[in-house]
């Protein structure tokens, strides 16, 4: 089976002291939808950065569709396409300027990133915005632009970190329809997400990282029997699914 | 990245500074051409008869040059610094371009290019607004232009270092205001440095303002301080030596990667 993405031995000592990642490994199948789950400050974000060229590696290889990030990296960047956790555009720019000069920067011309921006921004519902300044936008609109810069050069393999954070019940649920429909095309995408029931809903791989470290890997029904129901919070005042049971007792100290 | 791409990405850096350069004008373009204008009404009008002449040529065509050079040089400069620390440190959207396969060389590239723009524009602009106050001679054409040039290229490489390193607000401020005004209102602008005594005359050697605003005002006015070829030779190993900084910078991450 292809991988999108490969990862061995990932470590990661920021300057700080802190040891984000001690030796992290993963393989993401290509053409599926991979959750990484884990708690807060797990290492979700890291790996996500280092693997897009944000962040250096302290140890450890990592490889897009084949292409390795040190030797190839430009080839390597040029295969995915990044929505950060953090909203990261520049505020006076408009969305239709943010995407078509994101497409400039993977060497794309105006005259296809034009049309190619207005069809995104009219796919994810901000064509009536895509005039109006960045920072005007609501924080669930900036969420969607960010996205949409994300796909605008058609990349074969989508991160997403944490795109449905603060995001309501319904958009929440368009985006989830959205992303099936971009599997169904072909795409891979490595999603990070605190919803766990996001997760069951959509992937078919999990990967779930404590304190910078897997700790569990697999398929979802893999993980789900790894469920134990005798170590289960019961029948009474439980309202979690399986996946956040196995996540609760993999996670605690 | 093929090279018609990397054109692609290197337009739409460049673009985007112009665009904002426009779009921000009072900013960007105004203030240099109204100090300018406040500069040549002081030192030709009002001072500039009572200094007389300097080195054979009456004083006000002797301070164009260094004029306009001033506006050339903090235009180049603070454009790049601050666009590029701003796109690092408060909106972060220099990530835009780091995530993407734009190599380390076209990001340079485009962002100086950006400073060059702006700091030619505003070369040009006060040198229009000069002619209000004196009619200089142009003794080299291309020799100006070429200096107009390569002092905007040489200080938004400078800047750009600046933007990639500044960790904090400080070091986007701290550097203009203690190495880049000195540099440049001691590196002629305003005196032939023949009228320096000697050890200082030395002193200045080590400046590369010196260099530029000799350069350019041979251009203008046919001899100069330090002889051209020299000026020349200094500039050029400068700018190499600041490509490559830049380069290191950019490829290892250094100030931009934690
Ligand atoms: N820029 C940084 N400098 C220092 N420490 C950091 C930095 N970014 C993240 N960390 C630390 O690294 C660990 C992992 O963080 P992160 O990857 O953001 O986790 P997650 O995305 O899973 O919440 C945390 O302890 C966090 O505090
Ligand atoms: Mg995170």
């Amino acid at each position: 089976m292809e991988s999108a993405l490969t990862i061995t031995n990932l470590t990661k000592r920021y300057d700080t002291g802190t040891e984000a990642l001690k030796g992290v490994s993963l393989t993401v199948p290509a053409g599926e939808l991979f959750a990484l789950l884990g708690p807060n400050g797990a290492g979700k974000t890291t790996i996500i950065s280092i693997v897009t060229g944000l962040v250096t590696k302290s140890g450890g290889s990592a490889s897009i569709f084949g292409f390795d990030i040190d030797a190839e990296p430009e080839r390597a960047r040029a295969l995915i396409g990044l929505c950060g956790q953090e909203v990261n555009f520049d505020p006076f720019e408009k969305p239709l300027d943010i995407l078509v000069n994101q497409a400039g920067y993977y060497g794309i011309p105006r005259s296809v990133a034009i049309p190619r921006a207005q069809r995104l921004l009219k796919d994810l519902g901000l064509d009536d915005k895509s005039g109006q300044i960045g920072f005007r936008l609501s924080g669930g609109m900036k969420r969607r632009l960010m996205i949409a810069r994300a796909l605008i050069h058609e990349p074969k393999f989508l991160i997403l970190d944490e795109p449905t954070a603060g995001v309501d019940v319904e958009l929440r649920r368009s985006m989830w329809d959205y992303l099936q429909g971009l599997t169904k095309e072909g795409v891979t995408i490595l999603l990070t997400t605190h919803y766990l029931e996001e997760a069951e809903q959509l992937a078919k791989h999990v990967a779930i990282i404590n304190k910078g470290e897997i700790v569990a890997n697999g398929t979802m029904e893999e993980i789900l029997a790894l469920h134990d129901p005798s170590l289960s919070t019961g029948t009474s005042g439980y309202s979690g699914g399986k996946l956040e049971e196995v996540f609760v007792q993999l996670t605690k100290d | 990245m093929p090279p018609q791409k990397q054109f692609i990405s290197f337009y739409t850096i460049l673009r985007k500074g112009v665009v904002r350069t426009f779009r921000i004008w009072s900013q960007t373009l105004l203030p240099s051409v109204v100090t300018s204008v406040l500069y040549f009404a002081v030192f030709g009008s009002i001072l500039g008869s009572r200094i007389g002449s300097l080195n054979g040529v009456p004083y006000i065509l002797f301070v164009v040059p260094g004029l306009v050079m001033l506006s050339v040089i903090t235009n180049a400069y603070t454009d790049v610094a601050t666009t590029f620390f701003q796109s690092k440190f408060f909106s972060r959207n220099i990530d835009e371009i780091l995530v993407s396969p734009t190599p380390p060389h076209v990001i340079i590239a485009g962002y100086v290019s950006r400073g060059i723009v702006r700091g030619v524009m505003v070369g040009l602009l006060v040198l229009v607004v000069s002619l209000f106050f004196a009619l200089p001679s142009v003794a080299h054409p291309l020799i100006v232009l070429l200096f107009l040039v390569l002092s905007s290229l040489i200080f938004a490489l400078a800047g750009l270092v600046n933007g990639i390193y500044a960790t904090n607000f400080d070091g986007i401020t701290i550097v203009p205001t203690f190495v880049l005004t000195p540099l440049v209102y001691l590196g002629g602008v305003f005196y032939s440095i023949n009228s320096l005594p000697p050890f200082w005359q030395q002193v200045s050697l080590v400046n590369p303002v010196l260099y530029l605003i000799n350069g350019f005002r041979y251009g203008f006015l046919g001899f100069s301080d330090v002889p051209i070829i020299t000026c020349f030779t200094v500039l050029t190993g400068l700018i190499l030596a600041l490509l490559a900084l830049n380069w290191y910078f950019i490829r290892t991450g250094l100030g931009l990667k934690q």
